[in-house]
């Protein structure tokens, strides 16, 4: 009879469906197949993918490989917003960078040129944290234990912001960072 | 125990003593928890207002943290118990086997969700819902939440438990009722949700007294999601269930087809659970084949099911009101219908929100590539507070506009009630372009 009775037909299963009903169903199959395939697609073709290169690491190893980079490649000191030192590291072109997030900051400031692509080598030491670049708005979770290789091939110069949107704890709201691409 | 029953004049729904008194319980205790997190979240609002800016940031993250706790966990699942208890033992005319253990169940729930609360107030597990490690919180933050889903473990098993009792004592004829066959998919994903959740949360707890030395970061994510996504899940296959009960009471509306309905419930079983994985899109320890898979609801058959539903309540709503001779145009059927009725009202606004604000944000959300644009941005609550608000709060508020007068005697005013659907709905609006 209705909804919160048991079906009047006791043999429910064997009541044919309408037309009109199938043709949604349809519909709604096919909606779903191309979202699929278009995952696919993007997968192979798109200009903008999620990079699929990781390593298992500890903080101690993500960190000594990273002010190794640091030490390396530094080119100039800026002062951060709490008037801290920060050394500026310019990624050789075509190569691997390493940028550390941590409570709550972003280790070191990368230099990048236009049109190379860098190998951006993304883990935390202490807490989950999140990647976000402004204004181009590119979001990739950063956790500890994990090291992610990211592609990245800038297209425009200028100087970006790297904001933290993962919550982290109290400092989170004041984890910037920055990436300058010349 | 004796077992009396009582048949309501109003509705003439059929219920026993106990399982009306643990539906009563149950539903005030949610809407208690509700009231928490309402409050939560106008200090929410307010502080996130630049001209305003009421809290500072440790206060900011404590309320934040207990506004998702109160509302995504304690408020839902309060009211999903009564649900449960209404969709088994008053739709099937039945006893509730063992109401003693969804005593327990309950109390369980209770003394579960204050510890965590307590917690979240003592200042030292602002830890957000998400409680990622290896960020820690206090350990009766997480012995809170495990007594709460044990207890939420026990309702679902006296659920199961009623469904057996009704089929011995043949309480009905044929099949289960569509309403009742709904309630119990919802249950099925609550039992392997609440596994998930324990196989996460219990380990984190040794780690928090320092038992355990350490719980690996992108793991504790994956299962954790399993819980924290999936929990959405019961609520989605508890308010459809809720609009097929509201179609069938108002309307008398009779499911298009039984065989479809049921077969797109089932299709939530299957696949519904793949969702959270599109919470890890961009995190690094998974492959884009995985993400794919998963993210697709294996090839969106869960995104299928929700479209079913969006199809089939309304339809049945039109086929019958068509029956009683709206049948002019296009629409007179819903221009006709009882929209002064909040049960309806709120009903058909949760219908609408949910499918197309909610459910296509969240379609969207759920690719891969585009996941990368909105991953942990401003989009995401937005997303979420149109699922779980719109159309999830919003759906068991209509419904208690049917179950009050009915389990506490009491005449409502629908004139009097009509502002409140549109409540959440407003405030929801204001979220969804704050946010």
């Amino acid at each position: 009879m209705s909804a919160i009775l048991p079906p009047s037909e006791r043999l429910w299963w064997k009541q044919p469906i309408d037309k009109v009903e199938w043709a949604w169903i349809a519909i709604a199959f096919v909606w779903g197949m191309i979202m699929f395939g278009m995952m696919i697609y993007w997968h192979i073709y798109g200009k903008q993918n999620l990079s699929n290169e990781a390593y298992k690491t500890t903080p101690e190893m993500f960190a000594a490989k990273a002010e190794k980079f640091v030490a390396e490649n530094t080119i100039r000191i800026e002062k951060g917003l709490n008037g801290e030192d920060i050394p500026v590291a310019k990624v050789p072109a075509g190569g691997a960078g390493y940028l550390i997030a941590r409570l709550w900051a972003w280790y070191p400031i990368l230099e990048l040129e236009k049109g190379q692509t860098y190998r951006i080598h993304l883990s935390s030491l202490d807490y989950n944290h999140g990647f976000s670049l402004q204004p181009v708005n590119i979001n990739i979770q950063v956790i500890p234990g994990y090291e992610h290789v990211v592609k990245m091939t800038p297209t425009k110069e200028g100087t970006y912001a790297i904001v933290c949107n993962e919550y982290c704890g109290i400092g989170h709201h004041s984890m910037l960072g920055r990436i300058y691409v010349k | 125990m004796a077992t009396t029953y009582r048949t309501c004049p109003v509705s003439g729904l059929q219920f026993e003593d106990q399982a009306e008194k643990l539906m009563r319980w149950n539903a005030v205790a949610g809407v208690l928890w509700l009231l928490v997190g309402g409050i939560t979240a106008l200090l929410v609002i307010l502080t996130r207002w630049p001209a305003i800016k009421l809290l500072p940031a440790d206060q900011f993250y404590l309320i934040l943290t207990a506004h998702g706790i109160d509302m995504l966990i304690l408020w839902i699942l309060f009211f999903e118990m009564a649900v449960l208890y209404f969709a088994s033992s008053t739709l099937l005319r039945c006893r509730l086997a063992t109401p003693k253990i969804a005593w327990l169940g309950f109390w369980l729930m209770v003394v579960g969700g204050i510890m965590t609360n307590i917690a979240i107030f003592q200042g030292e597990s602002s830890v957000m819902f998400t409680s990622y490690v290896p960020m820690q919180a206090a350990w009766h933050f997480y012995l809170g939440i495990i007594l709460v889903a044990v207890g939420a473990l026990l309702g679902t098993a006296v659920f199961f438990g009623t469904l057996v009792v009704a089929k011995r004592d043949r309480t009905y004829q044929g099949s289960l009722p569509l309403v009742t066959f709904g309630a119990l998919t919802a249950a099925i994903i609550a039992t392997f949700t609440i596994l998930a959740g324990a196989g996460i949360l219990i380990p984190t707890f040794f780690w928090s007294i320092g038992l355990i030395k350490e719980i690996d970061a992108q793991l504790y994510r994956m299962v954790w999601w399993g819980l924290g996504h999936s929990s959405q899940q019961i609520n989605v296959a508890a308010h459809v269930s809720v609009w097929y009960l509201t179609a069938a009471v108002i309307f008398g509306a009779k499911p298009l087809s039984e065989k479809v309905s049921r077969f797109a419930f089932l299709l939530y079983i299957l696949f519904l659970q793949l969702a959270s994985a599109h919470h890890l899109l961009s995190d690094p320890g998974m492959s884009a084949e995985w993400k794919v898979l998963n993210t697709s609801y294996f090839m969106y058959f869960a995104v299928m099911a929700s479209m079913i539903h969006g199809f089939t309540v309304p339809g049945a709503i039109e086929a019958a009101q068509r029956r009683k001779g709206y049948t002019n145009g296009l629409f007179e059927w819903l221009r006709k219908a009882p929209w002064g009725n909040p049960v309806f009202s709120g009903m058909f606004i949760s219908l609408v929100s949910f499918g197309f604000l909610g459910g296509i944000s969240g379609v969207v959300l759920g690719t891969e590539q585009i996941n990368m644009l909105m991953h942990n941005t401003f989009y995401v609550p937005g997303h979420f507070h149109t699922t779980v608000v719109t159309g999830t709060t919003l759906a068991f508020m209509a419904i208690t506009y049917l179950l009050v007068p009915v389990l506490f005697r009491r005449e409502t005013d629908p004139a009097e009630a009509l502002p409140d659907p549109a409540l959440p709905v407003r405030h929801q609006h204001v979220r969804s372009s704050a946010w």
